[in-house]
């Protein structure tokens, strides 16, 4: 009996994926975010002053994506009513339940509140400078509190960098544990590895650090700024590094499967080479990782022009987060294309219109650009040039 | 012989006065609770399955399928039919879960057997790790349940499963499976598929009951579980499981 | 120190938000919990009641013999004596439990492809097993023009 989409045998309720693009795109947001904070603790915290150009531009970033992220997941639950049961029962055996505490500590104590120690200069000014509904906003964001003397801002400087120091270990913690929720299902071959939340971290910094490298240029060019030729050559070593460390962990995995070539092996050998040939072999390895290590590895070695330089960059970031998507969709799809008996495989159709469809998560990606506009709007990303007091931070 | 209102009226107080003495001696001294309680503690529940007798005529599917309303299209419970050649590399079908019956094949020159499978009530349950908020569950008794009006719908404990048999029920929207038929070994029923099963291939067990013939057994029979390297305490013993099955 | 404390005041202010927010969802939390949660382990022990209160479909054969005396008796001595009445004649439960039985009478099983789901012959059936090829054993004739159900065996 054939069923379609369906070769050899597999278990009968193995016919359907269960996890489809929503959860292909989560790993992917929340990625972006932690990999948007990296960036900006290497200048808070590591001292990278090339990359001060980008600093807030990367906190918005991250908070724009964060918002965002509970959306997929909401979406694919098959009742979203009930997920605040998260909050009222975690499971403390399920590194799923860890999500809403990690989370919400993320946003809150973290992000949030660097964000506000940040731009409180800036939201002050703007609470008494403008009118109407504008000024209920900004009165609203000071918490009530105008004190901006150089002493608080000094405090609020300290206090921050505190707060970032505490948020590097609250990023990976935010983005690894879903490398553990794949990493630890012993069921499942394709995922089960100790290497899982290393990978999925570090290609989330390789993906965050190209997010940001791209909203920085693109920005720049919108608002016909000079884009800082230190700052994005910066960015682009750390981009290098993280990468060179994030494709090397992906090899071993690969390798030292294939030289063990367990029970699995040649199952998802087959998988590989026949359902994930497209999405992981050309596309992820070849086109978004060879080319752009290569690309990048070239700027390091050759001085190029300014010009020359800034196209390279973009198009490896371009590359990168392409590449970074497919990691997620070969991990997560291909992880239930083969069945657990080993003996077939089943296939995916991608819907277009549906909850967990096409248009959803194009939807769902676009919605961060949007968010980022609007927080560019409300919160200045760089300063201003006539602006004197607390701008940046409070550093002579 | 005539009684008079006043006489029976009499003889009805003693009556009452009797029975409610005797029903507070019963309180008092513990007598035995009424025939349809049930101890959760007193059970540990698995089940026996005996693939020498496995005739793979599907009457547990179907049964199954009709006891606890299963959609079309997912399985509780479900029969592979292996055909396993020298190499020990087995081909196995499974056309519709064997809920038709399989086609008949009558070629002799390989091994093969049917093996019927379904929850395996892990003691370890992977799935139960997994869930977020306490919607699926190892029950005090050893069967593992899903609370249905608690479940998010999120689906790890269908990934979790390294057996397969789970899946996301398309009407409630939570994750479902074989229950062991709570609902009838907790009255002293068997389980669906052990009722319709014609050769005794499928046996409910409770390790609990001392005078429950699966001791005996399994002092004399080897047995397996499946994917025993998952070391999910797997409550289904399989009697005569050939090595290649999956 | 006073310097100090009017140059930090404002941080007790997001301190505020989140002790408050921290209280509330406290509050909440109280009130949403199902009530039987954590009695046996992580999860609402109503639920356990709740999964048995499930209809019984399958009445079992030691209801069916309590009326069908015969069926059981013929059945007790021969090849079927293992053979549950349900596992042949479908769920009883609604015929067994109603008032009157007979207005819920089981419909006849279907021999032609009943008796063949077990008795068509097949590789992977056990070798002991009474197994045909029906087509070439009845040459077309229903099982029952020859056997008894109840007690098959010629």
């Amino acid at each position: 009996m054939m069923i379609p989409g369906v070769d050899g045998f597999i278990y009968p309720n193995e016919g359907e994926l269960q996890w489809s693009l929503l959860i292909v795109l989560y790993p992917y947001i929340t990625g972006l975010v932690a990999g948007a904070f990296i960036l900006a603790s290497l200048e808070r915290v590591f001292k990278v002053d090339a990359v001060r150009p980008t600093y807030r531009l990367a906190l918005l970033t991250a908070l724009a994506f964060l918002l965002v992220a509970p959306l997929p997941l909401q979406l694919h639950l098959g009742h979203p009513e009930r997920s605040i049961e998260m909050y009222l029962t975690p499971h403390s055996s399920s590194a799923m339940a860890m999500f809403g505490f990690v989370y919400l500590w993320y946003l809150m104590a973290v992000l949030l509140l660097e964000i506000w120690l940040e731009f409180r200069a800036d939201i002050v000014r703007m609470a008494q400078t403008t009118s109407g509904w504008k000024r209920l906003v900004y009165k609203a964001l000071t918490l009530g509190s105008m004190n901006v003397s150089p002493a608080a801002r000094r405090i609020d400087d300290k206090v921050g960098f505190a707060v970032t120091v505490i948020g590097i270990p609250s990023a990976f913690l935010l983005h690894g544990y879903v490398g553990f929720i794949f990493g630890s299902v012993k069921a499942n071959p394709w995922w089960s590895t100790p290497l899982m939340p290393v990978v999925f971290l570090f290609s989330a910094m390789a993906s965050g650090i190209a997010g940001v490298m791209l909203l920085y240029m693109v920005s720049m060019k919108a608002k016909k700024m000079t884009i800082d030729m230190p700052c994005v050559d910066t960015i682009a070593k750390y981009l290098f590094y993280t990468f060179v460390i994030d494709f090397s962990l992906e090899m071993l995995d690969l390798v030292h499967r294939t030289y063990e070539a367990g029970e699995s092996f040649r199952s998802l050998d087959f998988m590989v080479h026949t359902r994930l040939w497209v999405s992981q072999v050309i596309v992820q390895i070849c086109l978004c990782t060879l080319v752009p290590l290569a690309l990048l590895a070239l700027t390091q070695l050759f001085p190029f022009k300014a010009a020359v330089r800034r196209a390279m960059y973009f198009v490896s970031s371009l590359l990168v987060m392409v590449g970074i998507f497919a990691m997620r969709w070969n991990v997560v799809i291909g992880g239930q294309l083969f069945s657990k008996s080993f003996l077939g495989y089943t296939s995916f159709k991608l819907e277009f219109a549906a909850r967990e469809g096409l248009f959803t998560a194009i939807g769902l990606m676009i919605l961060p650009f949007v968010i980022f506009v609007v927080l560019v709007k409300l919160l200045p990303p760089w300063p201003e040039p006539e602006a004197t007091v607390g701008v940046g931070h409070a550093r002579p | 012989m005539e009684l008079s209102r006043r006489d029976l009226f009499a003889a009805g107080g003693k009556l009452l006065i009797l029975a409610s003495v005797g029903a507070t001696l019963e309180q008092i001294t513990g007598a035995a609770p009424p025939s349809d309680a049930y101890n959760l503690a007193d059970h540990w529940w698995g089940m026996l399955v005996d693939i020498d007798k496995c005739i793979g005529c599907g009457n547990c599917v179907r049964a199954c399928s009709k006891e606890n309303q299963v959609p079309a299209g997912y399985f509780r419970t479900w029969v592979e039919r292996y055909q396993v050649g020298e190499d020990q590399q087995p081909h196995v079908d499974s056309p519709n879960g064997d809920i038709d019956g399989f086609p008949a094949d009558t070629r002799g020159d390989v091994k093969s057997f049917f093996v019927p499978k379904l929850c395996n009530h892990c003691a370890e349950s992977p799935c139960v790790q997994v869930c977020p908020v306490g919607a699926t569950f190892v029950s005090p008794d050893g069967v593992v349940l899903v609370d249905k009006n608690y479940c998010l719908g999120c689906r790890y404990c269908i990934q979790a499963c390294p057996y397969g048999c789970r899946y996301l029920h398309p009407e409630t929207h939570t994750a479902d499976k074989c229950t062991l038929c709570y609902h009838r070994i907790t009255q002293g029923l068997t389980t669906a598929c052990c009722e319709a099963c014609p050769t005794g291939a499928r046996q409910l067990v409770d390790f609990k009951n001392p005078k429950d013939p699966v001791h005996e057994y399994l002092r004399h029979n080897k047995v397996q579980v499946l994917k025993p390297y998952m070391a999910t305490g797997a409550k289904v013993y399989y009697h005569d499981l050939d090595g290649s099955v999956r | 120190m006073r310097q100090f404390l009017r140059d930090s005041g404002h941080l007790i202010r997001p301190a505020i938000v989140l002790i408050v927010g921290l209280a509330a969802f406290l509050l909440i939390r109280t009130a949403l919990i199902p009530k039987a949660f954590g009695k046996y382990g992580h999860y609402d022990a109503a639920a356990l009641d709740r999964i048995r209160q499930h209809p019984v479909s399958y009445a079992g054969q030691d209801t069916c013999v309590m009326c069908h005396d015969d069926q059981a008796k013929a059945r007790a001595s021969g090849k079927h004596a293992h053979v549950a009445c349900e596992a042949c004649h479908g769920p009883q439960a609604a015929h067994a439990n109603a008032d009157d039985p007979s207005a819920h009478k089981p419909a006849l099983p279907d021999v032609a492809n009943l008796c063949r789901r077990c008795h068509e012959k097949d590789a992977a059936k056990p070798q002991g097993f009474p197994q045909v090829v029906t087509a070439e054993h009845s040459g077309g004739a229903l099982c029952t023009e020859c056997h008894q159900p109840h007690n098959p065996h010629l």
